[in-house]
């Protein structure tokens, strides 16, 4: 009887993978244990390894093959008799998660004004990528640039954004630090205290709870404390918001809650090209900067200008797509959804604008402003809690400084009001989509 | 409270050491030299600095009862030798020094001006934070002193991040961070030890146990009260050190700063010491007995001792005169300073959030 394997989910959002070699042929006897092929993820390789007894059947998918959807079968396993029931890989093998956030290929990026010179050579790559090669630049051009954090040097990157940096600026600058997020938090800050640039890597931000301290109170504060004497030049960055089912443990956006505090700067770009830019501009930055990524954004692929020194300024939003209707106002991961829900929208005839606020403090009200008084209403979309949120307070402003341009009331969308539930169905009815983002808007333009 | 300076003092002779010879290597060496040989004019210095801690802390404890000085303040009366003795051994402006809020103490040790400390205390624009950071916010990176923190234990891993940075830099520099006896039970120094352990940071870890976390006696509120053993489990050599003696502060200081100096990661050095005041001014001085008090300034004040000391060097009474007069004259200038100065205007408070425009 034979077993289908079926190319494993080695991630919570990995949804394809490169089967880079195997390790067994057909006709081979393997034993539970056996490792049977290598794959290699998005965020590392991996061994796969039989877990039951049995002979190799046919193997389906050869070598060198990439882009192997997880849930494919890949090979079969014949059982050993007729009572071994070689369930080979099935833990790894369970049905494909269905990853949530299904999203269309990205359009061309918009010409945001004078930022990226016309007649640019634009190569795709991953917003992992774009992150990494900003960490390398400003390290070659910056000997007191270095980055601290849990597996950012020998494992290559906990999200391989560090991949490779260990190799090219050695030990020294590339720091593996132990579980202690409040404690190396504390010494990155003093660091650049003492003149150094620290680029502090949280394993996600969730952790960085733990580290919350020294980030308010000690980074952010300083300047003001000292009238302007201390200053505090560090780069705080991670993966934030909600991946992919893990729970409400490691699923939160803190964006509203370092956005809240004077002193700091806040950045959460959705692009390759912006998180490019911008991780540039933060590391040169003499302030402290939170940089908020997005777990399931690493892997997608974008334009990105080919410049010698791609710099973006920090507290400028984008218009990432023009429209008269409607302002949709959104960052990070949100972009997406706005982008998808605009291409629907425009079927019915309603054109929304969409701005990708990039920063998230200092916050660029003058472009969100702008753009209201060109559509007369506005959406906010945000993954992340509804309750004094980045969306909150978009409408502050807007009922502050663009009452008089309003024609209806601002919108959130925003997740659920519940800590994010594990089951894959409340899972997704607690995270925006692209459906409550074209409700939203529709309801806005009294349709 | 825990141990009183005078048990320690009884206790340097048979120390509680570390089993293991390498923990204990600095706290032998100590205890075989536990003093250091001071010249007549390096004591006279040593003398005039805690006096002038002294003198100051009393002036600013006036200006507080005045209204002068607002919010917390916390005097180091009592401590100045700790202060004194280490950072006498430190090659100011190049060695790096960080604090808790009981800062004052610390500043005037490392040269910085006391009229501008002064000023800050009563929220003054020439104060050395402009006024926007008060007692426990101060910092002065000419010196390199980084504050001034008023988060208990947050200057320890913050202090180990300066460590980073001479280690980083390679200029040979060392970082002193001080805490409290309290601050020793906060998991982030635990933290901090591990990663300047394990990085052999150039750092000296000083616990000032004053024998009070705000009112809480050590032996309250510590399973282990020896506090020169907490970095054991680390394999950070502790030293136990009379506070309240300025020459042993310092011959310990050599000490220390030899082997941190040598490349070989930190030490933890405890000083046992007394705080006279209250906490902050605020303190309602219910947990501990007047004749307490009143017998550690009565025995083991640092400030008499030295003068004893002195005298008994032959050091004439005039001189002592003449120093005590300039001192009280300095800290009254700082305290006209400080009063006169003016308040921070206006605009002062929208200055220095960021330092770059987006």
């Amino acid at each position: 009887m034979a077993v289908e394997l079926k190319m494993p989910a080695l991630s919570p959002t990995m949804e394809e993978g490169t089967l880079s070699r195997w390790l067994v042929k057909e006709g081979d006897t393997v034993r539970s244990g056996d490792i049977l092929a290598e794959i290699e993820t998005d965020k590392a390789t991996m061994e796969f390894e039989a877990v039951d007894e049995g002979t190799v059947g046919q193997i389906l998918v050869p070598e060198g093959t990439e882009g192997v959807k997880v849930g494919t079968v890949i090979a079969t396993l014949s059982g050993d008799g007729e009572a071994a029931p070689a369930a080979a890989a099935a833990p790894v093998a369970a049905p494909t998660p269905a990853p949530r956030a299904e999203i269309a290929p990205p359009p061309p990026r918009a010409a945001a004004v004078a930022e990226i010179p016309p007649g640019t050579n634009m190569h795709s790559a991953t917003v992992r990528e774009a992150l990494r090669d900003a960490m390398a630049e400003e390290m070659r051009r910056d000997a007191r640039v270095f980055v601290m954090g849990e597996e950012v040097a020998e494992y290559q990157g906990a999200y391989k954004v560090t991949q490779g940096l260990l190799e090219e600026f050695g030990p020294k600058r590339v720091i593996d630090t132990p579980i202690t997020e409040y404690g190396f938090a504390g010494i990155g800050t003093g660091a650049a205290m003492g003149g150094l640039r620290p680029i502090v890597e949280f394993m996600t931000f969730n952790f960085a709870m733990q580290a919350i301290d020294h980030i308010i109170n000690s980074a952010a504060k300083t300047n003001y404390m000292s009238g302007g004497q201390m200053r505090c030049p560090i780069v705080f960055r991670g993966p934030n918001g909600a991946a992919s089912r893990v729970g409400a443990q490691h699923s939160q956006n803190y964006g509203p809650w370092y956005a809240s505090v004077p002193g700091l700067v806040v950045i959460a770009p959705y692009d390759a090209a912006d998180a490019k830019g911008l991780l540039k501009a933060a590391i040169r930055s003499e302030d402290p900067v939170v940089f908020l990524e997005n777990e399931l954004v690493y892997g997608r692929s974008f334009e990105l200008p080919e410049l010698d020194d791609h710099v973006l300024p920090i507290g400028k939003a984008r218009v990432v797509r023009e429209g008269h209707d409607v302002t949709i106002v959104t960052y990070s991961i949100g972009v997406a959804f706005a982008l998808e829900a605009a291409a629907e929208l425009a079927g019915e005839g309603i054109e929304a604008e969409i701005i990708d606020l990039r920063t998230l403090r200092p916050l660029d009200t003058a472009t969100v402003l702008a753009s209201l008084k060109k559509t007369n209403r506005v959406v906010v979309v945000e993954e992340g809690f509804p309750v004094c949120s980045i969306a909150s307070e978009i409408v502050t402003v807007c009922m502050e400084e663009g009452f008089d341009d309003l024609d209806a009331p601002v919108l959130r969308v925003c997740n659920e009001d519940v800590p994010l539930p594990y089951a894959a169905n409340l899972e997704k009815a607690a995270l925006i989509d692209t459906a409550r983002v074209v409700a939203a808007v529709k309801r806005v333009c009294y349709r | 409270m825990a141990r009183s300076p005078r048990k320690s003092t009884a206790a340097a002779a048979t120390p509680v050491v570390d089993e293991q010879p390498a923990l204990r290597a600095l706290q032998d060496a100590h205890t075989a030299n536990p003093r250091y040989p001071a010249s007549d004019e390096q004591l006279l210095k040593f003398y005039e600095q805690m006096l002038l801690i002294r003198r100051f802390e009393e002036r600013a404890g006036q200006l507080y009862g005045l209204g002068l000085i607002g919010g917390f303040c916390h005097l180091y009366i009592g401590q100045e030798a700790v202060a004194v003795g280490l950072q006498s051994a430190l090659r100011e402006g190049h060695d790096s020094v960080i604090t808790g809020y009981r800062d004052h103490g610390h500043m005037l040790a490392y040269g910085i001006d006391p009229k501008v400390i002064m000023a800050e205390l009563t929220g003054r624009e020439a104060g050395i934070s402009r006024g926007k950071g008060g007692s426990m916010h101060m910092f002065s990176t000419e010196h390199k002193f980084y504050g001034g923190h008023g988060i208990v234990g947050a200057q320890v891993p913050l202090g180990a991040g300066l460590a980073f940075g001479h280690k980083y830099r390679e200029d040979g520099g060392v970082c002193l961070a001080y805490f409290g006896d309290g601050a020793s039970n906060q998991g982030q120094v635990y933290e901090a030890f591990n990663m300047a352990a394990l990085w052999q940071l150039p750092i000296i870890f000083v616990i000032e146990n004053n024998g009070y976390a705000m009112g809480t006696a050590v032996k309250r509120g510590s399973a282990e009260t020896h506090f020169h053993r907490r970095g054991t489990a680390f394999r950070i050599p502790g030293m136990d050190v009379n506070g309240m003696d300025v020459l042993a502060v310092r011959g310990a200081a050599e000490i220390a700063l030899e082997y941190v100096r040598g490349g070989n990661g930190p030490v933890l050095m405890e000083l046992q010491t007394y705080r006279y005041r209250g906490h902050s001014m605020s303190d309602p001085a219910k947990y501990r007995t007047r004749e307490e008090v009143q017998d550690m300034r009565d025995n083991h004040d640092p400030i008499e001792a030295a003068k004893a000391e002195l005298i008994k060097r032959g050091v004439g009474e005039d001189q002592l005169k003449s120093i005590d007069k300039a001192i009280r004259a300095q800290v009254a200038e700082a305290a006209d300073f400080a009063e006169n100065s003016a308040e921070p205007a206006p605009a002062e408070l929208y200055t220095d959030v960021l330092v770059e425009t987006y």
